[in-house]
């Protein structure tokens, strides 16, 4: 019965990727395709523990945290370039 | 127009120690769990990159005063020291050991030389991809 049920999850969350995925081809500007990569990031960490419970182990636990570090870390890796025009600054300036 | 990054210094600060935690974690578990010396120093590089995202290169290098070129050659010399040590025990190159210690505050504990050569890989990752990135970083 919960297999079904997370089997069904699974539907539903690949059709809000393939949602996703259509804002990621067609957004007009380029923060719409950066919200929606955020996005992705964030479904995938619900796929990866539906999976895990699916094939009853705990050892993609780490996953889950490591690709909400690293949408996190792309996230405002993105915004930073769009906003300044570069990542890194060499000194702050105001 | 004026900007300010207060709410991006601000949780970059709590979400750092959040990082370095979860990767010395990683690093600790890579016998019995997936982890290891590699995605360790990912991780840790990780937040040192969210912290040169959030400040700037001078002050996370006031932050950490790390020559990370020294922080490569230590890695390979734990490295290749622990793979030479076992020379001295009349073993072949690379041998490994363990045994079963009580520590005073963790108990009965296996403690294995892989521990050492696992550090010197964390060193060397963090060390190369610090470097990569400061250096595409500085270049104007």
């Amino acid at each position: 019965m919960l297999e079904v049920v997370m089997k069904i999850s699974l539907v539903c969350f690949s059709l809000a990727m393939l949602g996703l995925i259509y804002r990621l081809i067609k957004g007009p500007t380029t923060p719409d395709r950066v919200v929606a990569l955020d996005a992705i990031g964030i479904n995938l960490v619900a796929i990866v523990g539906i999976l895990s419970m699916l094939l009853k182990t705990h050892e993609f636990l780490d996953v889950i945290l490591l690709i909400g570090i690293l949408a996190f870390i792309g996230t405002i890796s993105f915004a930073k370039f769009l906003e300044k025009g570069e990542i890194i600054e060499n000194e702050r300036r105001h | 127009m004026k900007t300010n990054d207060v709410i991006l210094q601000t949780a970059s600060k709590v979400v750092f120690f959040i990082i370095i935690l979860f990767s010395i974690h990683l690093f600790f578990t890579g016998h019995y769990h997936p982890g290891g010396g590699f995605v360790g120093g990912l991780m840790t590089s990780g937040a040192i990159v969210l912290l040169l995202l959030a400040y700037d290169i001078e002050t996370v290098s006031k932050g950490f005063p790390i020559d990370y070129k020294i922080l490569i050659a230590i890695g390979l010399f734990f490295a290749a020291g622990t793979a030479a040590g076992a020379l001295l025990f009349n073993v072949p190159f690379l041998t490994h050991a363990f045994g079963y210690f009580d520590l005073p505050l963790l108990g009965k504990t296996s403690l294995h030389t892989a521990v050492l050569f696992d550090t010197g890989v964390y060193l060397t990752v963090i060390g190369v991809t610090m470097t990569i990135i400061q250096t595409i970083g500085e270049s104007e």
